[in-house]
């Protein structure tokens, strides 16, 4: 447990994002924004099958036009570098920037055409003609598991790339004593975060110098020592620039093939190279696509409607290549009972190699979909005892008393007041009102009906699903780092040591240093060194900042100002105990002060003035572990994230039997993420998570032909949603601070997505009850719900 | 291909490939970064500019086209270095962006929304914004802007659509 400041003048106060500014004025600085002078440009050649050998590669016209720089093909570049990490123990599914030898889904780059502009290098790519001999493939997850099916990779042997079964608690025992059983299958289907801005990346070998630049639109751990072990080349030759803005990422922004790809080719033409995906390239071949996944749920319940154990089968869908994408089945492991007292559970995670484009991580890491199926199995285990919905979350739920709560799973979750919540947003909805208003629809001939979710947001990402799945991975720690300097003038500058991608890091750690020092936030100065200038850090991923980032940003201004106590006690000839700090001047007993300006002047000019022990200069820094990741994982258990944000979300939603086309007509959504450092940006999140949450459950998929072929790889038919699809969203909030951060904030960047899509699921299951009609995948298509409710009046009909 | 646009209020010359896109040539002739690239087929509004008054798709629209017409970029609408509309303070007021890469063209909608309607509701700002995706907000702080400026705007002693450069009513 860390000693907690109180939340104050800064931190929670509705203060403006300080990075708006300059993406309000279109001064942003993406990164097809960056003139690099002598650059060249990448087009891809992209495979038109799902499987086949590569027999021949034609460069020959393509080389002869004007504007060509080179073309270079998968032998060239798996001959010179080394394969993309896997995170999983599976050294022969092996993975480099264009395909070697063998292509492994439609869209795969087969090669790279280098060219002064990209118009250039787009047409001479048309101009390589490769000669295939097509193979056979597999799209489906559970075809792909069968022992026969066709492997992606032969060298691999199957299909199989992950297959664990957890067995925590008495699971067997406590089925038998249970009075119901009752099972069943759900499907998410294959979307993803699908950024407005593609991923691009630009890099530029100095071979004087011997560093490889690289400026990119990642948001991704451990980027620059990927890079570098690729290439085969020292860790300190690669140099990310950290201060390139990142047009949204949500996951997904983790082009390491394109980086290598391009590094490569830097190396290679000795000239800077700049790839630009365009959205076709992106949507087929980002490799970015989310979990697609299959979960056989069996559920053993007694009639008060406790919920005693679960048994749940994953099987994802992992696409081409194994990446570190199948890590998403092991981070839910960390939430695998929701917030709810279950007693033992059986989750057994399958992960399978298919001919469709690679997984990448996504905005909770395998959390939504796993929030889906456990709320699906409250609503069912509900609708088969008659008990209401909430109701029987209320019977299940841990309550606040119990926390610190461990799970059978291994993980604490660090605090809740779940019940309290739900009270809140109940009232905030006039639920009688609202059921009322739904029957009232009904009677107009709509369907419509009410969902409700209930779900946790892990957050402050380690990384402890890595060494669960992987024994060979002995990770256990995921820290951030900030650095604090005054300079000789008195200001005050920190440190951020990743990219953003929207997230408002600035604005966090000038809040956090400006309410630990008492000095306006607006005045603190906020900057990114590159890579090689920078203190470790693992990235924005895992709702993890506003705890690491904000942490160290705390304890390194901390640091600072235990420095000028002590400076200003020493200078004073007072003792520590006896001086206060208010605002940046130290104030002792008998009318002793000392200013600001004197302690800086003591700091960067007087030595002689300074105390033993203390470091002229006044900088500090702080790289902060994740609270309560002390350990590797036990027989099967493991600490995951150290805090547990809630949300509890109400939908209605209503439409025509006939055309289906969902419309949302009322979301209160209670949220708990402890103490907001930003009210702005926490508002931002979730409203965002919900939107994002209603294209997952209602609009948005990767969906693919018999043929192997992405059938929705444009923004026309991969549907996102719009001002009019996304309804106004009313926010209940509720504060239970977490008891393991320094001002007890929880994560909140997933908020909204991990329960949205379940509640939108509930509530168009409640609109068709009548019917007895269950959706079992998502997104639940306006085609599947006219259909059904056509089906089951024709039957009504019929049996009339 | 010699072309003559008129871009924020400037006259220019550019000498571009008949194939090139308004998009391309703000970007990478003009140097006017701000307008961004999202699909380049006309569904997200990350290119939208202004032309001629109306909120346009600029990666639908090839350069040349543009010939003689009136272009205004997101760099056209701040007054001053450093120094925001009113639209745009809007947007830092109730953090109407996130990532803000989708942002120009957002705030290049509202103003073209607010230089014909001074006075629009939720749903007339949520139809003016229909045609620009946003992934990091869920449009609620967009529309919370767009309805603040309004406010501000009418409220001002300078009536909306006039200070815009819009039609006098």
């Amino acid at each position: 447990m860390t000693e907690q400041l109180r939340p104050g003048r800064f931190v929670s106060a509705n203060r403006r994002v300080r990075e708006d500014r300059r993406f309000v004025a279109g001064k942003g600085r993406f990164v097809a924004d960056l003139d690099i002078p002598g650059v060249a440009h990448v087009a891809l050649v992209a495979s038109q099958h799902p499987a086949a050998f590569i027999e021949e590669i034609d460069a020959s016209e393509a080389l002869a036009m004007p504007g060509v720089v080179g073309v270079l093909t998968g032998d060239e570049l798996a001959a010179s570098t080394d394969p993309l990490m896997n995170g999983l123990d599976t050294p022969h599914v092996r993975r480099f920037p264009l395909a070697v030898g063998q292509v492994r889904y439609a869209g795969e780059w087969v090669c790279a055409v280098v060219a002064e502009s990209r118009a250039l290098a787009e047409d001479a790519a048309e101009k390589v003609r490769v000669r295939y001999t097509k193979l056979g493939f597999v799209l489906d997850a559970e075809k792909a598991l069968q022992t026969d099916s066709t492997p992606v990779h032969p060298a691999h042997g199957s299909n199989v790339l992950l297959d664990k079964t957890f067995v925590w608690g008495e699971v067997e025992r406590d089925f038998e004593k249970a009075e119901e059983h009752l099972s069943f299958r759900v499907t998410w289907g294959r979307n993803s975060t699908v950024p407005i801005e593609t991923f691009g990346v630009v890099a530029k070998w100095d071979p004087w110098e011997q560093v490889l630049d690289v400026w990119a639109s990642i948001q991704m751990p451990k980027y620059s020592d990927q890079i570098a072990r690729a290439l085969r080349i020292p860790g300190n030759a690669v140099r990310v620039h950290y201060d390139v803005d990142v047009g949204g990422s949500y996951g997904v922004k983790r082009g390491i093939k394109h980086s290598v790809l391009v590094a490569y080719l830097a190396r290679k033409f000795g000239r800077p190279i700049r790839l630009i995906e365009d959205r076709i390239e992106n949507m087929r071949a980002g490799d970015a696509h989310g979990p697609e996944r299959i979960f056989d749920v069996d559920v053993a319940f007694d009639r008060d409607g406790r919920v005693r154990s679960m048994k749940m089968r994953a099987l994802d869908n992992a696409g081409a290549y194994a990446g570190r994408a199948p890590f998403q089945l092991g981070k839910p492991i960390g939430a695998i009972v929701g917030p709810y007292l279950i007693e033992s559970v059986q989750y057994h995670a399958v992960s399978v190699t298919t001919n469709k484009t690679v997984e990448e991580a996504v905005r909770g890491f395998g959390q939504s979909p796993t929030n889906y199926a456990i709320e699906t199995m409250m609503d069912r285990v509900a609708a088969h005892l008659g008990i209401d919905r909430i109701e029987i979350r209320r019977r299940n739920f841990i309550r606040h008393e119990q926390f610190p709560y461990t799970i059978p799973s291994g993980s604490t979750y660090d605090s809740g007041d779940y019940h309290v919540v739900v009270d809140k947003v109940l009232e905030a909805v006039d639920l009688p009102a609202l059921e009322a208003e739904r029957d009232r629809l009904r009677a107009e001939g709509l369907c419509a009906g009410i969902g409700v979710a209930a779900c946790l947001e892990p957050s402050g990402g380690n990384s402890s699903f890595e060494p669960l799945l992987n024994e060979k991975n002995r990770t256990s720690t995921w820290m951030e780092s900030c650095r604090v300097n005054v300079d000789g003038l008195g200001f005050v500058t920190a440190t951020v040591h990743t990219t953003s991608s929207g997230q408002g890091h600035e604005t966090l750690v000038s809040t956090v240093v400006g309410e630990v020092l008492e000095i306006d936030p607006d005045k603190i100065r906020v900057v990114r060194p590159d890579s090689l200038g920078s203190l470790p850090g693992n990235s924005p991923v895992g709702s993890r900042m506003a705890i690491m980032l904000g942490g160290a940003a705390a304890k390194a201004a901390e640091d600072l100002k235990g420095q000028i106590m002590r400076i200003a006690a020493h200078a004073l000839k007072v003792s520590e105990a006896s001086l206060v700090y208010r605002e940046g001047t130290i104030e002792g007993p008998d009318g002793l002060k000392l200013q600001w300006s004197d302690i800086v002047d003591i700091a960067h000019r007087r030595f002689h003035d300074l105390p033993p022990g203390v470091a002229p200069g006044l900088t500090a820094t702080h790289i902060l572990q994740v609270p309560t990741g002390r350990e590797l994982p036990k027989e099967g258990r493991a600490q995951m994230y150290p805090c547990h944000s809630f949300e509890f979300h109400v939908v209605l939603v209503a439409f025509d039997p006939v055309l289906a086309k969902p419309e949302i007509r009322r979301y209160v959504i209670g949220h708990d993420c402890g103490t907001v450092i930003n009210p702005h940006i926490v508002k931002g999140m979730t409203l965002g998570g919900i939107a994002h949450g209603i294209g997952a459950a209602l609009l948005e998929e990767f969906a693919y032909d018999e043929g192997g072929q992405l059938m929705t790889q444009s923004f026309l038919d991969y549907l996102m949603p719009s001002s009019h699809e996304v309804p106004a969203v009313e926010i209940v909030k509720h504060v239970t601070p977490s008891p393991y951060t320094v001002f007890g904030q929880k994560g909140s960047g997933e908020s909204g997505y991990l329960g949205a899509p379940a509640a939108i699921s509930g509530a168009m299951h409640d609109a068709v009850r009548a019917w007895g009609i269950t959706f079992d995948k998502l997104p639940i298509r306006m085609s599947t719900v006219s259909d059904k409710i056509a089906a089951a009046r024709e039957h009504d009909r019929k049996t009339a | 291909m010699k072309t003559e646009l008129t871009v924020n209020g400037r006259a220019v010359t550019v000498d571009v490939e008949p194939r090139m896109t308004l998009l391309d040539c703000l970007r990478d002739e003009l140097d006017l970064k701000g307008t961004h690239a999202g699909c380049e087929h006309g569904v997200c509004g990350a290119c939208t500019v202004m032309v001629d008054g109306r909120a346009v798709r600029s990666c639908l629209m090839l350069a040349v086209q543009g010939d003689g017409l009136d272009i205004r970029t997101i760099e056209g609408f701040a007054p001053d270095a450093g120094e925001l509309s009113v639209v745009q303070d809007a947007f830092c007021e109730t953090h109407g962006l996130q990532c803000g890469y989708c942002t120009p063209g957002m705030i290049v909608a509202a103003h073209a929304l607010l230089s014909h309607n001074d006075e629009p509701s939720d749903e007339e700002i949520r139809d003016a914004i229909s045609g620009n995706i946003c992934r990091c907000t869920g449009y609620g702080q967009i529309v919370e802007a767009i309805r603040l400026a309004a406010e501000r705007m009418r409220q001002s002693n300078t009536r909306a659509f006039e200070a815009e450069g819009g039609e006098s009513a």
